[in-house]
């Protein structure tokens, strides 16, 4: 019997207290039975005008800020911000402070990609164990940027032209071992879930995109590269020192969520091995540029787009100076929130227990999404 | 890539009666960027996606930026005879530049690797006029930001599919983001001791000087 | 086979739960507040005023220069200047903070107060249990909650702290060229008059005290 019952829409708002929407995130839902017609996400529940804070404090003071966008990975933040105003500046960054930033912005991309997938599997209703797992790990990192940085995730690390502190050969030691002994998590957890019937059935041929789409939607990181599009901007900028190291970039073929979810399990092997490297080819030396001065900081007029791969995508910083002491603008390219762009084409056609698993493999944090 | 003059007489030989500027950028970042009339602006983009040699199919970020408008002072020498004597006077002439409103495009590559070709779009004053033709209709990328330019802004966007706000609520009236936005005084007021705080921090902050001199004109009566 | 990929599943966790019960690797969390893991040595949470000597007013290193409330970027930081001066630790008259507030609820514990402080004055405390029953005034630390002693920064940043007390001992070695004893007190009293009547500017860029020719003890 194929009777089709004829009745109304339901419109359901999903959010912003619901638990797997990561945040404070809500979605207008229209559906017809369980199936998806129409998705219209609504944002601002935290918004604070991160960018109209930047553009009243000084340079300096808004690094701790930035850790705050994406409160996940506070060291890739500093990171962004300070290459654009390291640009800006026309600023040169000592050698050791490059490699401390790589291996710094790798740990920080490991504990995000663990913990991603812990909070995937737990929306598939995979509750707890994926997640204290993956926690468990992102700990050790976290006790390497508590004891670098003097805080877990609020790091404030980087300053412009160069990093605050040193790390001195006992943390070198603690970070190589958390590292080497990183694959044993993986492998145990790519055997607990990725042969997983119910993950597979889940995740395979949900939510697809194009690679067409995902390139005009401004789609970038992990997401992107599931769609099979090379652009990984650690190869293509080559900021910092990664064209010094050898790695590859996974791709996916599908651009569905089993896609994206395995392209985070292989960036983080990519990620050990560039660590590896780094452990290797770092130096002792000094770690700031003495020509920068910690107060008073001015950049000479002009404008500056500075961007770097960070684990959830491209993270931009759009500056422009007047010569003063903060800057005339400064704009957050935020990858979170522009990967949300294609939500609804995603979700279109998928039951109403899907959209979680999508937009939980899309990786936002609402820190960033609504700045 | 090619240099930002070739790719400009391109766009002037592609589009008949487009007029791009190149707005220099001075500093050590030079990244200088083309400002596109309002009108061409779309076929202009248009052509830098789907040009072959180009191929800018990607638009990173979008933003917008306020410049206020200002008054520019300087000093003329003028020739005047006073009492039947030719003399040299030094008169004091004010430029009044109206601000705008403006959008800026980072436009890069996924194909062939190479960017960014930034493209700027200009209002043609802050109030009535600030409007600009979409580039979503372009680029899906744009269609999250140029609703947050509307919104934190006030830059309406023709052709946009679907133009409301996107991170202030909808009864919200003002723009926060630009640049003579005034805080109101009593929304979610709390006594809190730092207000004393923030009452001595204003005198740390003295006025912003603006670039070449010139000196602010608020827009409040 | 389907579901062997379940079972595969099954016995990972069958692993982690028993070898939970043997290896500190699969079992890493702490029963607080019974249990404390260790907090690094490079911690910080909210700022402290350092003080030398026994007495914590008498002792403290700040001079009200207000710059770390110029430079905070959340504005916590409330100062008011002394009207007077008196001795600090090494006996030159400065002025001091009458009023010295810090407003934890607001403070994002960013450090930039120390970095920027030519005086060592201000430093990163290790206390973490805060809380407080009432919102506003409690968490308002003034200056009497926020003095501690020079040993007490030694136990927290031991490292740290020796740095800088070698480099504070290095900066009055240099500042006091041996006068003869019986010209030092005016000597001392010129040499604070020129150290404080320099502009604070000056003392700033090179990010420890300013370094000032002592003039001739006549």
């Amino acid at each position: 019997m194929s009777a089709r019952l004829e009745g109304e829409l339901l419109e359901v708002s999903m959010g912003p207290q619901h638990p797997s929407t990561h945040g404070v995130f809500r979605m207008n839902v229209a559906l017809d039975g369980e199936i998806v017609v129409k998705l219209k996400p609504v944002f601002g529940y935290l918004h604070r005008n991160h960018e109209q804070i930047g553009e009243r404090t000084s340079y300096l003071g808004t690094m701790p800020y930035t850790d705050r966008l994406d409160y996940f990975n506070s060291m890739s933040n500093n990171w962004g911000y300070a290459l654009a105003v390291e640009k800006l500046a026309g600023v040169e960054v000592p050698e050791r402070a490059q490699y401390l930033r790589v291996i710094l912005a790798e740990l920080s991309r490991l504990q995000n990609h663990a913990s991603l997938l812990g909070f995937l599997l737990s929306d598939m209703g995979a509750w707890g164990t994926p997640l204290m797992y993956a926690f468990r790990e992102r700990e050790k990192v976290l006790d390497l940027f508590e004891s670098l940085a003097g805080s877990r995730m609020m790091c404030d690390y980087m300053r412009f032209g160069g990093c605050r502190v040193d790390a001195d050969a006992a943390w070198m030691e603690r970070a190589k071992k958390i590292v080497y002994d990183f694959p044993r998590f993986l492998d145990e957890f790519e055997e607990l879930i990725l042969e997983n019937e119910i993950v597979i059935a889940r995740t395979q041929h949900v939510g697809r995109v194009s690679a067409e789409l995902a390139i005009s939607a401004g789609i970038t990181g992990p997401m992107l590269r599931a769609s099979g599009v090379n652009y990984d901007l650690r190869k293509v900028d080559g900021y910092g020192f990664y064209p010094r190291f050898k790695f590859r970039i996974p791709l996916g073929e599908h651009g569905d969520t089993y896609d994206r979810l395995m392209m985070r399990v292989l960036e983080m092997r990519e990620s050990i091995d560039i660590l590896k490297q780094a452990f290797e080819a770092i130096t002792p030396g000094p770690i700031t540029n003495p020509k920068v001065k910690v107060r008073g900081f001015r950049p000479p007029a002009g404008e500056c787009y500075g961007r770097i791969e960070g684990p959830k995508g491209e993270l931009g910083f759009y500056l422009i100076s007047d010569g003063t002491g903060t800057p005339y603008r400064y704009h957050v390219r935020a990858p979170s929130f522009i990967n949300l762009t294609i939500l609804e084409d995603m979700c279109l056609g998928h039951t109403v227990a899907d959209v979680m698993v999508i937009l939980g493999s899309i990786d936002i944090v609402m820190g960033e999404v609504d700045r | 890539m090619e240099s930002l003059e070739q790719i400009k007489s391109r766009i002037e030989a592609a589009i008949a009666g487009a007029s791009v500027t190149i707005v220099p950028n001075p500093g050590p970042a030079n990244q200088p960027s083309l400002l596109i009339d309002n009108e061409h602006a779309f076929a202009a983009v248009q052509f830098l996606r789907d040009d072959a040699e180009l191929r800018l199919d990607y638009c990173s970020s979008v933003t917008g930026v306020d410049w206020l408008d200002r008054t520019v002072k300087k000093t003329v020498k003028v020739k005047e005879i006073v009492d039947g004597v030719e003399k040299e006077i030094d008169r004091a002439e004010e430029e009044k530049i109206p601000g705008y409103l403006e959008a800026v495009y980072h436009l890069y590559s996924t194909v062939r690797k190479h960017g960014p070709v930034i493209v700027r779009m200009r209002t043609t004053d802050r109030l009535d006029g600030a409007h600009l033709p979409s580039m979503t209709p372009l680029y899906r990328s744009a269609e999250f930001q140029e609703r947050e330019i509307y919104d934190l802004y006030g830059v309406t966007f023709e052709g946009h599919p679907d133009l409301r706000r996107i991170l202030m609520w909808d009864e919200f009236e003002d723009h926060p983001m630009r640049k003579d936005y005034v805080q109101p005084d009593d929304f979610e007021y709390e006594p809190t001791p730092h207000d004393e705080v923030l009452e001595r921090a204003k005198e740390h902050y003295s006025e912003r000087p603006t670039i070449d001199g010139a000196e602010p004109v608020s827009t409040q009566p | 086979m389907t579901g062997a990929g379940i079972l595969k599943g099954m016995a990972v966790t069958a692993r982690n739960f028993v070898g939970s019960y043997f290896e500190k690797e699969r079992l890493t969390t702490v029963q607080y507040p019974e249990e404390r893991a260790p907090l690094p040595e490079n911690y910080r949470n909210f700022p402290f005023l350092v003080f030398d000597g026994d007495e914590a007013q008498a002792g403290l290193r700040c001079v009200a220069c207000q710059i770390c409330e110029k430079e905070c970027p959340p504005q916590c930081i409330y100062i008011v200047k002394s009207k007077d001066k008196k001795p600090d630790y090494m006996g030159k008259p400065q002025f001091y903070p009458a009023t010295f507030d810090i407003d934890i609820s607001v403070c994002m514990s960013c450090q930039i107060c120390v970095e920027v402080c030519p005086f060592d004055a201000i430093k990163m405390d290790k206390v973490y249990e805060l809380s407080r029953r009432e919102r506003f005034d409690a968490l308002l630390m003034d200056k009497h909650e926020l003095a501690k002693s020079n040993s007490y920064y030694h136990g927290i940043h031991p490292t740290e702290a020796t740095e800088v007390d070698t480099r504070l001992a290095e900066a009055a070695a240099k500042k006091k060229p041996a006068p003869p004893a019986t010209a030092a007190p005016p000597a001392v009293a010129a040499a604070a008059k020129a150290a404080t009547s320099a502009p604070a500017a000056e003392a700033v860029v090179s990010g420890t005290l300013p370094a000032k020719p002592t003039p001739p003890a006549t």
